[in-house]
């Protein structure tokens, strides 16, 4: 049920049929962004410590995604407008579900921080707003046959370098981008609030996105 | 399935981001559902979501926050869930897993109402804020004239529909705002089954009276 960011795009002929396509390819594709392949080390690895919690109910490894995480989904939660404690309490529940849910995490598809996000925002959506979530159909890639490290990999670095390029916006494109998402306010809201005019706020983030395609690319 | 017409990327942002109306939400995950474009986009956006979450500024958690989350997975069951199999979706089902679990069932559990000309509906449960329905249109027959006063999402299920300035077809989703004044007419051939969201009243300006739309819900 949770959908996160797909592998890059891959040459191998059966991921390509599965329609198997990523943060790269999915923005090339409607919007002219060019992927190129990244090169580098990875460092981290928010993903990894995932994986253990995955396949060996690690609790040390968990507690360092704990530790990297639930503060950053009170804090996330709090500016979509929840109470500390509601925001606490929820933020509990997330890291939870992820311990929960870790079985169904693929590397390959999504970050580690993309998972955990789909996770907050729905539970989001389930505590603030009372709603359901529909979610799209799986498109059953079925279980890896093995683990794809290189897609994972690549992936991960794209998530980081897309990381870089949202700091790196100006402010007050930015700050519109983290809003939406914050789902704070509506842009009409933002505009009564601010006093921009709708067609400004929609005009920034429309350059925010082409900037960070630039970026990307 | 050939799709021509696909979600904006502002619709995918905000469904990601999780702000849109239920009923958007569900027009949203069944176009999805059926094209892998926009699966893709959606997938882009959502990692935009995970590059704010890294950047929020964060709250620190209680003192022993993370011994009560322990507690929680513990009297939850401890054991991580597996994926479950998904049911696939049958080869002659028409509706894609998100619209099946809102309708009960495939297309022929739907509880169709008459709304004239042949034209019939069936409005599903959503929050108040905007409104979802599928429409069935007999092939050949129009939809009743209307402009919008928001916005108005039409996926199309099966057959096609044609207004002035285009068509659209299995898998294509009609993006009108406030702007659009159109006469859609459904194609010759298949009846056409469409899921459609509004978030404000539809102004009919000639098969029904402004003051029945509150009763008719649309
Ligand atoms: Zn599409």
């Amino acid at each position: 049920m949770l959908t996160g960011c797909g592998s890059l795009e891959n040459p191998d002929a059966k991921r390509e049929q599965r329609s198997y396509a990523g943060l790269g390819a999915a923005l090339r594709r409607s919007n002219g962004w060019a992927m190129e392949a990244v090169t580098g080390s990875a460092e981290d690895n928010l993903a990894e410590l995932l994986l253990r919690v995955r396949d060996g109910q690690d609790e040390a490894a968990f507690a360092t995604l704990f530790g990297h995480f639930a503060p950053r989904i009170k804090g996330f939660l709090m500016r979509s407008g929840a109470a500390e404690a509601l925001a606490e309490e929820v933020a509990q529940d997330v890291m939870a579900t992820v311990w929960q849910k870790a079985g169904l995490y693929d590397p390959a598809r999504a970050g580690a921080a993309t998972w955990i996000f789909t996770i907050a925002r729905n539970r989001r959506i389930d505590a603030l707003r009372k709603q359901r979530r529909p979610e799209p159909e799986d498109v059953g890639w079925g279980p890896e046959p093995e683990p794809d490290q290189a897609a994972a990999m690549e992936l991960q670095q794209e998530s980081e370098k897309l990381a870089e390029a949202l700091r790196g916006l100006p402010p007050n494109q930015r700050v519109l981008i983290e809003r939406a998402y914050f789902g704070e306010l509506s842009h009409s809201e933002i505009a009564a609030e601010t006093g921009l005019p709708l067609g400004t706020i929609k005009s920034r983030i429309r350059l925010a996105l082409d900037r960070l395609r630039r970026e990307m690319s | 399935m050939s799709i021509r017409h696909h979600l904006t990327d502002e619709l995918l942002m905000a469904y990601a981001a999780g702000i849109l109306p239920e009923a958007f939400n569900l027009v949203v995950a069944t176009h999805v559902s059926l094209c892998d474009e926009c699966r893709a986009r959606l997938g882009a956006y959502e990692a935009l979501g995970g590059a704010v979450l890294e950047d929020v500024p964060g709250a620190a958690v209680s003192v022993g926050s993370l011994a009560a989350t322990m507690a929680l997975i513990r009297d939850r069951g401890k054991d991580p869930i597996v994926a479950p199999p998904q049911a696939p979706r049958p080869a002659s089902g028409l509706f894609p897993a998100p619209l099946r679990s809102y309708v009960g069932g495939d297309v022929e559990v739907v509880k169709w109402r008459p709304m004239g000309g042949g034209v019939r509906q069936a409005i599903l449960p959503s929050s108040k804020d905007a409104t979802v329905r599928l429409l069935y249109i007999p092939a050949g027959a129009a939809v009743p004239d209307h402009g919008h006063r928001g916005t108005e999402l039409t996926q199309v299920l099966q057959g096609a529909f044609r207004d002035d300035a285009d068509r659209f077809g299995p898998g294509d989703i009609e993006v009108a705002s406030e702007e659009t004044q159109h006469r859609p007419v459904a194609e010759a051939g298949a009846d056409c089954i469409c899921l459609a969201a509004t978030d404000a009243p539809l102004r009919f300006s000639t098969m029904l009276p402004r003051i029945v739309q509150p009763f008719f819900r649309i």
